[in-house]
This record gives structure tokens, C-alpha cells and sequence, in this order.
């Protein structure tokens, strides 16, 4: 085993000195992801400058086993990208080139340090990339390959998981493979994209891109409360109507979103609903109307709809300050990302006040109505003793509820390491064997971004052939399972 | 002849399953037996599984759009319950001359039909999956929300893989609303550019069509254009301008199109023919079709995907081969199996490092190389 020295002299070789950092200051950034509350200072986080220098860094890595992060923006919400002590972490953030656009194809192929916004503006004005994170700004498309990023158009537009056609993976051995939607054999394709940076490191993406829509229109319903608005949804969903997005905020989110942004949502409401409807224009009215009347039931205060691209923008504004808005309401907050099955939402919501009362602490709910992906955001003060602990029961407590209800711990941010206890919640041990069933083919050291996804450290035995210690094994650090 | 066993719960077929491999037998399952024919033709399996007793639909959970379905369960009597709701599982393959195509044999050949262009395959609409394991597990991953990344997507895994890794028990799933109503535009052309041309426009335009199909036969072919929702005549008369415009020919409005589409899906196998799938890009489609035409094939295809189903005599395999467009990506679907026998299904090898990730997950997954051997890519 050769000294951490020596390793960050050959990533030196091969990325240039420069774009090695070692330094705790130059590491400081690169701590911790978009969950800034979990930290670790790697080794040496590299920016390799092509696909070759990130295989050539992975082979180093495998060389010494030395296990390995892969980040892209660093925007996730689950710690995932969260490096390893003594490890290295690979950014890919000067991988920044959109390769080719083929609009005759649908098709665009990019490197992962691209960011998701740039991918639509790339095929713009005809087209754009459908999934769309809050953070699509800034987040790239190699980490949205990795997290299997959603956003609020991903019920009636699906996830990255129905746009990436074709993939250059590198695994954990350095060896470089072509994944392809339309290439014959198991679908690697469909098992990398989510697989949060544990089966290798994608290099070159290519994505499916859609024509823009013709006609988008946007409305937001006040209502009493989120029951009231829930039945609205049911109602739109039951209509056989599929809304491009339909988000709803609560009382607190609204008062939170609307003091930041001054967008004119009424504070008088307990429950926001957006509602946009996109498609052909003839289809869009229709439906459009329809939607109008079947928010008009019990519990309706006021609706409001955007005549004009800055009025949308406007309605859109309060939905996406809702989270960093909330820091008028507590210094702090944990953001979970259960899912539910929708019709169980008054439930689960009354479930989750009664909770928040219990613990004395506010949570905030914006979320997702459509798909029933929940944002509840526990709101703490660390400088009050014991709440931090508090808020953190609290938020697993929701979590449970959501998966008790049916549902999932997380819809959208991944498991990384902050899921990674409730996993046992949803899953079996025999589900959580299948799952390393799969991590063994891939990374069979387990070099690739270890200990994250699953609740406890596991190992690959070998298939077949005679049992070995790994050397994490004889450390004491995992155990087989 | 095949030991045949129709096991009637998860455990009879996780026993079924896990004693035959311990007894170092092989396994095929058999669902509605209307695609055995796909893959390479492996020796005679010792066990044949059977999901047929595995049929019921186990939740049809119509506000969230969602629904569990046991294996054996015949996709058609599915889409009936869901109809019911005003919903469909949005997979339309081609479900047998008595329409006995289960769930589960179509995840598990990853078989789609036109709807593929706007839903997609099994693969976009599948939430979770149960599954047997030959060395004795029932696992699941997934899950039946719509939207959940928690865990691996080993669901999309087991989409199209044949029955090599396991025995899928279950499947959960996304609906779509029914639309309210369909009309569907076509128009013909004996040009392969032209059609091509069209294609594209079509698929680069803001038309959300439930289906843009192609289709060639006697050196002349057509377009499909199927639009669906409370304005679908009207949003169909715009595509048929589109396509006037574009230079197809006999253009019209089919406002009862269910037969229209039944073609589409039925030419997509061939009774005693050979029939090829080839992917290719989209804007090779010209070369495809005069591939196509070359050999006196009929074809069927998704346009916007790339994907076209080419019905010839076996004899002119080779010339669709030769004739193909660079990158075409060719799998034989339906032939006689000596023919089958002959040449590899599955085209092409994949590349080296593809194929030992392909066998590693398979001996992760079925150690005891009990299920389907022999029959998938790279003699899996």
C-alpha cells in the first residue's frame, strides 16, 4: 500500500498539479454536498479534464484501492456526494461540453459536468430537457444521472431515468463501458441512472430531449386548508387530466415563500395550489377551464391565473423560494422527501401535524401534489438545547409514516447517507442482498462511493470460487454478508 | 419434455424455482407462451415454470394511477379492470391471436407497442417488482408510488432480461388516464425521403401524439399520427396540414382508429416469416426503409424511437443486413428455428467489457445458472 503521498503525486501526473487539491483550505468547499450538516475532508479532491483522465484516475484508485467519490455540483440533498476520509473525490465539473445536438434525432450528447439548464438551452427553442430539479440552475446532469433527479414537471414528463439513452461508464476497475438504451442485453442503463455514483462514474451522457410545448398555462387555487386542495387534485386526477406540474404549499410555506418573494399568494390561505397545464394550445384550453371549474369546490378562497410569461414567473417564484425562504421562519431545517400514495395525503398530513405538535416544532409542507412526493421541512433552532436531536426524531418519524402509508423514504433526493438508516424501513433483508447483488457486479471492491444507499457496510463475496478477506474485513471495518 | 409445474403462491414458486436449480435443472418460464419462440434456441428446458395460476390483479389503486399485478395475469384483462376507471397500462405490444400475453412475459421481453412513443416501454412504466431468485429469495425493489429512488432499479433490470435472472412474481405499475377520445391522421407516400422527412417534422413539432408510427409495404408506405384527448379531431386535421404540406399523399382523418392500430401492432410478428426489430436513429429511417424495401419486407416501425419491426423471408436475411444503415442495431424476433439456430439472434456481440458486466450480473443473480440458459445475448 503505497502512502497517500504518492498517490496524489500520480493524480498529479495525470490531471495536473493544479487541479489536485490537498489543502484543507482548497478541500473546505469540497466537504460536504447540498446537506451540509455531514462533513468529511477527503484525501485529495482531482478535476480531471477529459473522460480519459477520469479513467486514468479510477485505474490509480483500483491500483491502491483506495475508495473513490464522485461529485458534480455538490446541490444534493443526501449527503451522496459526501467524500470519504483518506479517499479521493473526482469532480467532474470542468467536464463541461455539450458534445453534439442532433435535433433530427431528439438527441443530445453531453458531458456530465454540464449543467441541467444548459441542456435545454442547448436545444432551444424547439426543444428542452424535461427534468427539472429546483437546483437545474447550478446541478449537473451527471449528478442528476446519479440521484435519477425528478423536479416539479416529472408527472407528466417522468424522470432522468426516461431520458438517458446511452452512457460511457467508467467502473471501479477503470475499465470503460458503452451503456445503450437500444444496445441488446440487460438494461445497465436503467440500473445506473439512480444508482447514486456506487456503480461507476458516467463520462459522456446522451439524452433524449422533446419538443417544447405549444401552450402553458398556470393557475394558483387558494384554499382553507391542504384537505381542500388535496380534493382538488383528486378531482383533476379522476378528470383524466395530467398537469405538466401541480405543487401545493401550506400555510407555512405560503407566509415563508411570501414575505421572500412578495409574488401576492394570500396569507389568509391555509393551502396553495399551482396548477400548469402545458400541451397543444386547443388541448391546453380545454383542460385549462376544466381545471378552473373542478377548483371551484368547498374550501375555495381565490384563484388566480397568469396572463403573461412574468405573471407565471411570478406564481413560480414563491413555489421555488419555498425551502431557502423558510430561514424567515427558524435559523434551520431538516428537509425530508418521503412519498405517499396520493389519495392517502389528508391522512398522512393530519399525521404530520399531530407529530409536530407532539414534539413542539414546526414543519412546513410543500411538496409535490401530483405524484405525492412530500417536502416536509422541520424547522429548528440549533442554539436551543436538545431541538436539533428533537427535529431529527421528528423528521424520521415522517419518513416512517410515508412508507407505512405505502409509500417511500425519499422520491426525488436519494438515500446517500442521510436516508440510509430508514432503508431497513422499506426494504427486507433479502431486497437489501438483492440490491448488493447487483452493487457486486458493478464494483465488486466496493470502491465506488462506499457506504452510502445501503444502511450497513457490506462486502462482495466472490462468485464462484474460494472465500478471501477483504482487507476492509481484516480491519474490522465491514462485515460479509 | 419439460417437467411442468403451475405453482399457485410466491412460495410454491420460489420452491419450484430453487429446487430445480438445486438439482442442477434448468428452468424456462412460461407466461402466455406467445414469445417463446424469441432468443436463442437453447437446449429443452427440464422445468417449465408456469405463471398462469399467478393471476391476480392485486391492487387497482385508481386515484393514484398505480396498480400490482401478479405475472400470469394477461395484460388484456388488466387493461379491461383499468378501462373500468377510465385508465390503461400504456403497453400496447402485440398480445397473441387470443390475446393470452401475460404482464409478466412482457416485462420480461421488454415487448411495447406504438403507445412507446409517448409512455415509453415496461421499463418507464414499471414502479416494483417481486422476484424469485434461484438460490431460494424473494426479493423487491422498487416500490408503488410513482415516484421513488430509494434502493436500485433492479426492476428495470429484469425488464427485458428474458427470464435469465429470476422469476418474476409481481410487478407494480404507473396508468395513464384513457384518452377521452382518439383521431388518428394518415398519409402515404412511395418515397422513403419523404416519409423520413415527414417523421421528423412530425417528431420535432409540439403535437403531443399518443403514437407516430410508420409503416412500408409494396414499395409504398404511410404515416400514423394518432392524437388523443377532449381535442383530438381537431389537433388531428393540424397534423393532417402538417403532412399535406410535407408532401405525403391521400391524406385523412381516421376518427375510428382501433383497427388502424391493431394492424401496427400485429406487424409486428410474423406467423412464418422472419421477423427482424432494428433500432436505428430516427433520421436513418429512409435507409431503413429502403433496407426494408430491398427485400421485399413489410415493416412496421416507431418513428420519433427508431425502432422498426421488418417482416421478410428468412431467406433475405442477409441482404437486410448488408442493406442496414451504419449503427442499425438488428434482433431476430420471430424466424423458424433452424434459422434461429444458424445465425445469433441478438446480432453482434457486445463489446467485451458490456458482456462481462452483463455475466456478472448474472451469476450474482442466478449463481446456479438455472433460469433461460443459453437463450439471451452472448449465450447468457
Amino acid at each position: 500500500m503505497e502512502s497517500g503521498a504518492e498517490l496524489v503525486g500520480r493524480l498529479q501526473r495525470i490531471c495536473g498539479a493544479e487541479h489536485v487539491l490537498t489543502h484543507p483550505d482548497a478541500l473546505a468547499t469540497y466537504r460536504s454536498d447540498g446537506l451540509a450538516h455531514y462533513r468529511q475532508t477527503p484525501l485529495a479532491a482531482v478535476l480531471p479534464g477529459s473522460a480519459e483522465e477520469v479513467q486514468a484516475v479510477v485505474r490509480t484508485c483500483f491500483e491502491v484501492q483506495v475508495p473513490w467519490v464522485a461529485r458534480g455540483a455538490g446541490t444534493g440533498l443526501s449527503g451522496g456526494a459526501l467524500p470519504i476520509a483518506d479517499g479521493v473525490l473526482i469532480v467532474l465539473a470542468r467536464l463541461r461540453r455539450i458534445l453534439s445536438v442532433e435535433l433530427d434525432d431528439g438527441r443530445v450528447v453531453v458531458e456530465p459536468g454540464v449543467t441541467n439548464l444548459a441542456i435545454s438551452r442547448a436545444v432551444a427553442p424547439s426543444h428542452f430537457y424535461p427534468p427539472d430539479p429546483s437546483s437545474q440552475i447550478v446541478c449537473s446532469i451527471g449528478g442528476n444521472i446519479a440521484e435519477n433527479s425528478g423536479g416539479a414537471h416529472c408527472f407528466k414528463y417522468g424522470f432522468t431515468t426516461n431520458y438517458v439513452t446511452g452512457l460511457e461508464v467508467v467502473l471501479s476497475d477503470g475499465s470503460v463501458v458503452e451503456l445503450d438504451r437500444d444496445a441488446p442485453g440487460y438494461d445497465l442503463l436503467g440500473a445506473f441512472v439512480g444508482s447514486e455514483g456506487t456503480l461507476g462514474v458516467a463520462t459522456r451522457i446522451a439524452l433524449r430531449v422533446v419538443p417544447r410545448p405549444e401552450s402553458i398555462r398556470t393557475l394558483v387555487a387558494f384554499f382553507d386548508g391542504t384537505a381542500e386542495a388535496g380534493e382538488a387534485v383528486s378531482a383533476i386526477v379522476a378528470a383524466g387530466i395530467v398537469p405538466g406540474a401541480i405543487e401545493m404549499m401550506d400555510r407555512l410555506s405560503i407566509k415563508a415563500a411570501e414575505e421572500a418573494t412578495g409574488a401576492g399568494y394570500r396569507l389568509d390561505a391555509g393551502a396553495a395550489l399551482l396548477v400548469e397545464l402545458d400541451g397543444p394550445e386547443e388541448e391546453c384550453e380545454t383542460r385549462f377551464e376544466e381545471v378552473m371549474k373542478l377548483c371551484r369546490g368547498d374550501g375555495l378562497i381565490d384563484v388566480r391565473t397568469a396572463r403573461s410569461e412574468q405573471e407565471r414567473e411570478l406564481i413560480w417564484k414563491a413555489r421555488k423560494a419555498a425551502f431557502a425562504a423558510m430561514g424567515r421562519i427558524a435559523p434551520a431545517y431538516y428537509v425530508q422527501d418521503g412519498v405517499i400514495p396520493r389519495t392517502r395525503l389528508s391522512e398522512v398530513l393530519r399525521r404530520i401535524d399531530e407529530l409536530a405538535a407532539e414534539y413542539g416544532l414546526q414543519v412546513a409542507n410543500v411538496f409535490h401534489a401530483g405524484d405525492g412526493n412530500l417536502h416536509p421541512l422541520v424547522c429548528y433552532d440549533a442554539g436551543r438545547e436538545g431541538e436539533p436531536q428533537r427535529a431529527e426524531e421528528l423528521a424520521g418519524l415522517i419518513v416512517k409514516t410515508c412508507v407505512d402509508a405505502g409509500g417511500s423514504i425519499t422520491g426525488e433526493h436519494g438515500v446517500g447517507v442521510d436516508k440510509k438508516a430508514y432503508m431497513p424501513a422499506m426494504f427486507s433483508e433479502a431486497d437489501l442482498d438483492a440490491f448488493q447483488r447487483l452493487r457486486c457486479a458493478f464494483d465488486p471492491h466496493g470502491l465506488a462511493n462506499p457506504g452510502k444507499v445501503m444502511p450497513t457496510p457490506r462486502l462482495c463475496g466472490e462468485v464462484p470460487g474460494p472465500y478471501r478477506q477483504h482487507p476492509l474485513e481484516r480491519a474490522g471495518v465491514a462485515t460479509r454478508f | 419434455m419439460a417437467r411442468q409445474i403451475a405453482p399457485t403462491s410466491f412460495d410454491a414458486a420460489l420452491a419450484a424455482l430453487s429446487g430445480a436449480a438445486a438439482g442442477h435443472q434448468s428452468v424456462r418460464i412460461v407466461g402466455g407462451a406467445t414469445k417463446l419462440g424469441w432468443g436463442r434456441p437453447e437446449d429443452a428446458p427440464e422445468v417449465e415454470i408456469r405463471t398462469a395460476a399467478l393471476d391476480r390483479i392485486v391492487e387497482h389503486n385508481a386515484g393514484d394511477l398505480t396498480a400490482v399485478l401478479e405475472a400470469g395475469v394477461p395484460l388484456a384483462r388488466a387493461q379491461r379492470q383499468f378501462a373500468s376507471a377510465g385508465q390503461m397500462l400504456a403497453l400496447d405490444p402485440f398480445l397473441g391471436p387470443s390475446q393470452e400475453a401475460t404482464i409478466g412475459g412482457i416485462v420480461s421481453t421488454a415487448d411495447a407497442g406504438p403507445l412507446r412513443h409517448r409512455y415509453g416501454a415496461p421499463r418507464d412504466l414499471i414502479l416494483g417488482i417481486t422476484v424469485a431468485l434461484s438460490d431460494g429469495t424473494i426479493a423487491r425493489a422498487g416500490g408503488k408510488v410513482i415516484k421513488n429512488v430509494a434502493g436500485y432499479d433492479l426492476g428495470k433490470l429484469f425488464c427485458g432480461s428474458f427470464g435469465t435472472l429470476g422469476l418474476i412474481l409481481a410487478v407494480s405499475v404507473r396508468l395513464h388516464p384513457l384518452p377521452v377520445a382518439t383521431a388518428t391522421a394518415l398519409g402515404v407516400s412511395d418515397d422513403p425521403g419523404t416519409i423520413s422527412r415527414v417523421a421528423i417534422t412530425l417528431s420535432a413539432a409540439p403535437l403531443e401524439l399518443e403514437a407516430l408510427d410508420v409503416a412500408w409495404r409494396n414499395g409504398r408506405g404511410g404515416i400514423l399520427a394518432q392524437c388523443g384527448g377532449a381535442q383530438a379531431r381537431r389537433r388531428a386535421e393540424r397534423v393532417a396540414r402538417v403532412m399535406r404540406k410535407a408532401g405525403l399523399g391521400r391524406v385523412q382523418i381516421a376518427g375510428q382508429d382501433r383497427e388502424l392500430w391493431a394492424r401496427q401492432r400485429s406487424g409486428q410478428r410474423s406467423a412464418d416469416g422472419a421477423l427482424v426489430r432494428v433500432a436505428a436513429r430516427p433520421s436513418a429511417l429512409d435507409d431503413v426503409l429502403r433496407a426494408a424495401d430491398a427485400c421485399s419486407a413489410t415493416l412496421v416501425g416507431r418513428a420519433t424511437i427508431g425502432h422498426s419491426f421488418i417482416d421478410l423471408d428468412p431467406e433475405a436475411l442477409g441482404t437486410l443486413a448488408n442493406r442496414l444503415p451504419r449503427g442499425a442495431v438488428p434482433v431476430l424476433l420471430d424466424a423458424p428455428v433452424e434459422v434461429r439456430g444458424a445465425v445469433d439472434p441478438w446480432g453482434p456481440l457486445p463489446a467485451a467489457p458490456a458482456l462481462a458486466l452483463m455475466r456478472n450480473v448474472k451469476a450474482r443473480f442466478d449463481p446456479a445458472n438455472a433460469c433461460n440458459p443459453g437463450a439471451f445475448v452472448g449465450g447468457i
